[in-house]
């Protein structure tokens, strides 16, 4: 019997509008019309989050990721552990991220060529050569108006012609020969509460978790290490293939040589036996009378435990029910949008200013003959607040070995609603 | 006018691609890879393309690679063109043009280079650089698929690329190993440790691969570190398989864990750190499989980590989380909370942390679980409302402290405004209630009431059901409900015909007096009803309880067959049985199995050598597979009769291949699949051995009572089984049908029979028909050919064609067919081929021309067929030197079919679109 051949076959792009834009095949052709099950599956989606990321095929298996609207659609042939295609996608999508700056069908179509040379790099026979951005770019230079009108020029090219030494190295993730003149390396803690508060006020369950980005333009080969005051606090913690495990197991610190540019050093997870500080409250009277085609819709916010900080770019939206024709609501500040098709309330507040809290207050009308509606709306929280972890951790230092020169060293903090809902 | 202008701007990139200048040449390719990526045909312009293979310019010449890929396949002539650059840049100095070389020539899938392929592999796995060597991985997995016939050369080469110390190839070669040889564990051994050193430094992709495998690999060298967890192993049906003494053995001998399997899980560890989703998932299957049941909880808060990720990795890692937390509540419970649903998730993700919810559900947590089960019933998202009530349900049966508040919320649910939610409320309280019916006549009197407001057809049958069953607790309301449904019976939907049929048998059984007549006019409106389940339960019905002179015997027992006593049914989580595949892999995801899935085996009973992992002893060729066969041996001990013997002095001799496969086979503990294992022996077994067969079966039912098999049985005695079976009243009845085509048809028909049969005697029968045709094995093979060419019409060349039925190689649309050639003339025919050119719009694999057909000589070959599905005739011309012959070949239905098997969930759903 003939084993067929694994991993990734083909892959198709997809946009919103349900169009093939395009195309790219690793092996045999597989023909486009094998998307004809994943248009079918997108039909029956009421959203186009509701589309199940794995289709089963007469003879292929369809896995689909869904981001920044389009669709990757990978066609694949025989077992294979449906995350390794996953996170190979988001990667993918990651990298046109990177090299683009947007991931749009706009992008994708003007770098067409870009993105059928990084595609061949990024994937043999459908198994996943080179993903690391840094060797990528050693491989394919990214596009810059510069260098497109140069080349048009000279007829010079985006393509490297040696082959990338991070490949072989022990440090695949860093390119050689980095110099700077103005040598930096700055890193946000950037956390997130996910929480879902119910209708009294209290906490159902509250969770902070937080990453360390970096942007790193440092010359050579330095070794740096982090350390935290509070470690402790870290619970679960992923990191970059870049940080020395057995270090962060024995004493705590991350010890790294980091890649060249912009990077995920860390995501971690708050152990949970600490109690999660909820910066903002929402004061809400939604109501619903039967036989009334009006209801009642109040909301008000205010700041909570927020260590002194400013709440702000907070945002506040809500699905409200399909019974719902309209709403004539009044925001105390900021402005506040409703759409009749989606039922999609959203109100962008801006800063919570805690002497003067923003309400927003109204009606809003019901289909007649409609009846009350079940269940009150939930509300979803976006807000950010500078200069705060919220969890409490603190960068104690950071050094550098096996570089002379002194870098420029800056951390910044940050908290941001993650999954924030208020159940009504 | 379209067309014209494409035509045009082909011309115009054909002159460009000429041209002497360099950035003209680059800007054509652009626009060339532009229409590919659109999906374009630009196949015309691959002489122009061809040319600039050669070319300087690196950028252009990668861009001619993407072309040449693409198009090889399609023009193999003129990519042969090519060849000479690729062989000689094999040679260059810089290492990242040789790969580039090399992945490029393995890629154009030209049958003709082979031998080029082979050669250039064998040398690439011996350069310098590594990442050359890398790339020599990846080619041999395309080599492979291009000609499976290079196997044994390949397998040499990746034993050769499997020493390699390099964490760059590594990946690679386990990747190449598992497509191509992946029942050849004993080229492991030797690489066991150094891969589990190697493992934390490979890259990330290649770290899924080599977990995987060496999942695969621990589970069958080392033996099982639960021994002491006495449930799970009875769980497992490992008892089955194991004989008495042996257990007895394992257990005064103490457990001590090979160390090399210490190795694996303590190398493994620190991945689940990694921030690819894919490993962490890959490290958490490991230790699933692999570790010791009281070391599985650290595999717990990465898992939940995942959670956070994208939307597809909470779809796979709540799928995976749901079947562990069946077996291992206590492993998820203190992280509840995470799965709790929030109104912005999908609705597969809320129906999956729901799922989770339930299973984790005991009598500490339920009053928590079922206050936020409040929250989701009121959900907008009302598909999600349904699978809350189901759950609640469960949640009922499960924790019988409950069982009385969630009947009291459901039946408050039954006012509910929306249908769906009444609708599901009706069917999860009429489940309910099964199990304690005396106690809630007020509720069915309540249901009866709502009747009239309810619409959904499923609700109002099972109402109707309940109505019938519990006739004797409402006897003044159920009559009444008959009368209003005997008015609406037109109207009504099938199921709830059904059920109103039911409900007027049951009726007339206990109360005659007031519903006789009700009772006829229904039976009379069923025997003309336009569907042919109506008319056949109303018949049947009819000849049950009204005693005539010709319905025998069988009316007698009316009333014990349709009041039988029916145990409630078993509210179960759809996870349930989803352990029989691997964690983390495709096929646990699709609750399928996906082709090129490779089982994980059972423990060993005693474990292998373990020396043979030691690095420095060199030892015999030949000893792993007689190790091998040990193992087998005392894993097959179920089967101990003379065939075993037989297979057991194969296995010395023949290769290896055949063992792990009948290994595999027989130590799987999926009781599916160790029949259907058995019907392919029996098959082929004489008439004398059935009994034996019977006997076995026998052994088998008494071991899993609710299952039963049926093999090789004349229906009379069919028939007389399935009514010892309602008489011992089985609710679930699989039947197992392990029978040739030839028996399949009558059997099936008298299958039918009985389940309509059946269906009147229980209303909520659930039946299954595993039929067990894999599509790796056809049942039935004709032997008979049809003839393609006569001899006099072929001036002495005779051709005949016969399906193999079996997967075709040549591509997976492809009909196989086997050819006969036979030459009947004087003289040897020569070239014999098919032509190039076909009338008709089939895609044709041809054979390979044969070069030389001697007089009465006869030479058999195999060609693939493209039908698109259809049974229009492939027309193609049949050549030799001097003649052309027009020939054609009609396939019958049958043939452009794949059996296949599928989940009794999948059959029942594809049954329902199909009824009639």
């Amino acid at each position: 019997m003939l084993a067929a051949a694994k991993m990734i076959h083909s892959l198709f792009l997809v946009n919103a509008s349900g169009d093939i834009f395009l195309e790219k095949h690793w092996k045999s052709v597989v023909s486009r019309s094998v998307c004809d099950y994943f248009f079918e599956a997108l039909e029956r989606a009421t959203e186009p989050e509701n589309v199940p990321p794995v289709i089963p095929t007469p003879h292929h298996f369809l896995i689909n990721v869904l981001r920044h609207r389009i669709y990757f659609v990978a066609v694949i042939q025989s077992e294979v552990p449906p995350l390794f295609v996953i996170e190979f996608l988001h990667r993918v999508v990651d990298t046109f991220q990177d090299y683009f700056g947007v991931c749009s069908e706009a992008a994708i179509k003007d770098n067409v060529v870009v993105v059928y040379e990084l595609l061949e790099e990024m994937l043999d026979n459908g198994f996943p050569l080179a993903t690391e951005s840094n060797i990528l770019k050693e491989l394919i230079k990214p596009p810059t108006i510069l260098r497109t009108v140069v080349n048009t020029i000279t007829g010079s090219t985006n393509v490297g012609e040696q082959l990338p030494t991070g490949q072989l190295s022990v440090v695949p993730w860093r390119r050689t020969g980095v110099k700077y003149t103005n040598n930096e390396a700055y890193f946000d803690v950037v956390e997130e509460i996910d929480a879902i508060i119910d209708k009294s006020g209290s906490t159902i369950t509250a969770e902070i978790q937080g990453v360390i980005d970096a942007c790193v333009k440092l010359t050579g080969m330095p070794d740096l290490t982090l350390s935290f005051m509070n470690p402790r606090l870290l619970d679960d913690v992923s990191f970059h293939p870049c940080v020395r495990f057995k270090r962060w197991e024995a004493e705590r610190i991350l010890s790294f040589i980091p890649p060249d540019g912009n990077f995920r050093l860390l995501s971690y997870h708050v152990s949970s036996q600490n109690l999660v500080a909820i910066p903002v409250y929402v004061k809400h009277n939604i109501s619903f009378r039967e036989g009334s085609s009006q209801g009642r819709f109040e909301l008000t916010l205010g700041p909570k435990q927020t260590m002194g900080k400013a709440v702000e770019s907070v945002l506040v939206s809500s699905q409200l029910p399909r019974g719902v024709l309209n709403a004539n609501l009044s925001p105390s500040q900021g402005t506040y949008t409703f759409d009749p098709v989606t039922k999609l309330l959203s109100w962008d507040v801006g800063k919570i200013n805690p002497q003067k809290l923003p309400s927003l207050k109204g009606s809003v009308s019901l289909q007649t003959g409609a009846s009350k509606p079940d269940e009150n709306p939930t509300i979803n929280i976006q807000f950010k607040i500078q200069q705060l972890a919220i969890s409490g951790l603190k960068v104690n230092r950071l050094d550098m070995y096996g570089e002379k020169y002194k870098p420029f060293k800056g951390i910044k903090y940050m908290t941001k609603a993650g999954k924030f809902q208020v159940r009504t | 006018m379209l067309n014209h202008r494409f035509l045009c701007r082909n011309e115009d990139l054909k002159e460009m691609l000429e041209s002497n200048k360099e950035s003209l040449k680059l800007e054509a390719m652009k626009r060339i890879v532009g229409l590919i990526a659109k999906g374009k045909n630009a196949s015309e312009l691959f002489p122009a393309v061809v040319k600039n293979v050669a070319s300087k310019n690196i950028e252009l010449k990668k861009l001619v690679y993407v072309y040449l890929v693409r198009y090889a396949e399609e023009q193999q002539d003129l990519a042969l063109l090519s060849i000479s650059t690729f062989q000689r840049a094999l040679k260059d100095p810089n290492q990242l043009i040789r790969a580039s070389a090399l992945r490029v020539l393995s890629s154009i899938r030209v049958p003709i280079i082979v031998p080029i392929m082979m050669l250039a592999i064998k040398e690439a796995a011996t350069d310098l650089s590594p990442y050359v060597r890398k790339t020599a991985a990846h080619a041999i997995q395309k080599l492979y698929s291009l000609d499976p016939d290079q196997k044994e050369h390949l397998i040499e080469v990746i034993e050769k690329l499997l020493k390699d110390k390099s964490t760059l190839v590594a990946g690679s070669v386990v990747m190449a190993f598992e497509e191509v040889c992946p029942d050849r564990i004993d080229l492991i051994h030797k690489n066991y440790r150094k891969l589990c050193n190697l493992l934390v430094d490979v890259e990330e992709w290649g770290q899924v691969v080599i977990i995987h495998m060496l999942t695969r690999y621990a589970r069958t060298q080392f033996v099982s570190p639960w021994r002491e967890d006495a449930m799970f192993d009875e769980n497992n049906e490992k008892a089955f398989y194991d004989s008495e003494e042996e257990r007895k053995v394992e257990q005064t001998k103490p457990y001590i864990m090979d160390p090399d399997h210490r190795l694996l899980l303590r190398n493994t560890k620190p991945l689940l750190q990694s921030r690819n989703t894919a490993v962490v998932m890959a490290v958490s299957q490991l230790y699933w499989h692999l570790a010791p049941k009281h070391e599985l909880s650290i595999i717990t808060k990465s898992l939940v980590r995942l959670l956070r990720s994208h939307r597809e990795v909470q779809y796979v890692v709540l799928q995976n989380i749901a079947t562990m937390s069946i077996q291992r509540k206590g492993m998820f419970e203190p992280f509840m909370k995470s799965f709790y649903v929030r109104s912005t998730d999908a609705t597969h993700i809320k129906t999956l942390k729901l799922e989770i919810l339930t299973n984790l559900a005991n009598e500490a947590n339920i009053s928590t679980i079922l206050r936020e089960f409040q929250t989701y019933v009121k959900s907008q998202d009302k598909a999600f409302a349904a699978a809350t009530i189901q759950a609640i349900g469960r949640c009922a049966t499960n924790i019988s402290e409950v069982t009385d508040t969630c009947l009291n919320g459901l039946v408050l649910l039954l006012s509910n405004r929306d249908e769906t939610v009444v609708a599901e409320s009706v069917v999860v309280i009429k489940k309910l209630l099964q199990t304690q019916p005396s106690q809630h006549s007020d509720i069915i009197k309540h249901m009866a009431k709502l009747f009239d407001n309810i619409t959904v057809p499923m609700a109002r049958a099972s109402i109707l059901w309940l109505m019938g069953e519990y006739c004797e607790h409402v006897p003044k309301i159920a009559p009444d409900v008959l009368r209003k449904m005997a008015k609406t019976f037109t109207n009504e939907e099938d199921i709830v015909k059904l059920q109103i049929v039911n409900l007027a048998a049951k009726l007339y059984l206990t109360n005659s007096k007031q519903t006789k007549l009700l009772t006829q006019y229904i039976l009379n409106l069923g025997k003309y009803d336009q569907n042919y389940d109506i008319r056949d339960r109303t018949r049947f019905i009819r000849q049950l309880i009204v005693p005539n002179e010709k319905s025998g015997a069988l009316s007698k027992y009316a009333r014990r067959i349709l009041m039988a006593p029916k145990p409630a049914p078993v509210l179960q989580s759809a996870f349930k049985d989803r352990d029989r595949f691997q964690l983390g892999t495709l096929s646990h995801t699709l609750n399928s199995q996906a082709s090129g899935y490779l089982e994980l085996s059972d423990w060993p009973a005693v474990a292998p050598d373990q020396s043979v992992r030691n690095v420095e002893v060199v030892e015999p060729a030949g000893a792993p597979a007689l190790r091998k066969s040990k193992t087998a041996k005392s894993n097959e001990k179920f089967y101990s009769d003379s065939e075993e013997e037989e297979e057991e002095e194969e296995e010395g001799s023949s290769s290896e291949e055949s063992v792990s496969e009948s290994e595999s086979e027989e130590n799987s503990d999926d009781s599916n699949k160790s029949s259907s294992s058995q019907s392919e022996k029996s098959s082929s077994e004489s008439d004398s051995e059935k009994k034996k067969k019977t006997l076995k079966n026998k052994k088998l039912q008494q071991q899993k009572p609710d299952i039963l098999i049926i093999t090789y049985l004349p229906p009379q005695i069919m028939q007389k089984t399935l009514l010892l079976i309602i008489m011992t009243k089985y609710i679930l009845i699989h039947i197992v049908l392990s029978i040739s085509t030839q028996f399949f048809v009558n059997c099936m028909c008298s299958l039918l029979h009985l389940c309509v049969f059946l269906a009147c005697q229980f209303d909520v029968v659930s039946w299954h028909v595993h039929v067990s045709l894999q599509a790796s094995s056809p049942v039935f093979v004709p032997e008979t050919s049809h003839e393609l060419l006569h001899r006099m019409t072929g001036k002495g060349l005779s051709a005949q064609y016969r399906f193999t039925r079996q997967p075709c190689i040549y591509g997976n649309s492809m009909v196989s067919l086997q050819l006969t050639l036979s030459n009947s003339s004087d003289q040897a025919l020569e070239n014999i081929h098919i032509s190039e050119k076909s009338s008709t719009g089939q895609n044709i694999h041809r054979f390979n021309a044969i070069e030389r057909l001697e007089p009465q000589a006869s030479v058999t070959v195999s060609m693939g067929v493209d039908f698109n599905d259809s049974t229009q005739a492939a027309n193609f011309q049949l050549c030799t030197k001097e003649d052309e012959f027009s020939v054609s070949i009609q396939p019958a239905v049958g043939e452009l079919l794949l059996p296949i098997t599928m989940s009794e969930a999948d059959f029942t759903k594809e049954q329902e679109h199909r009824a009639g």
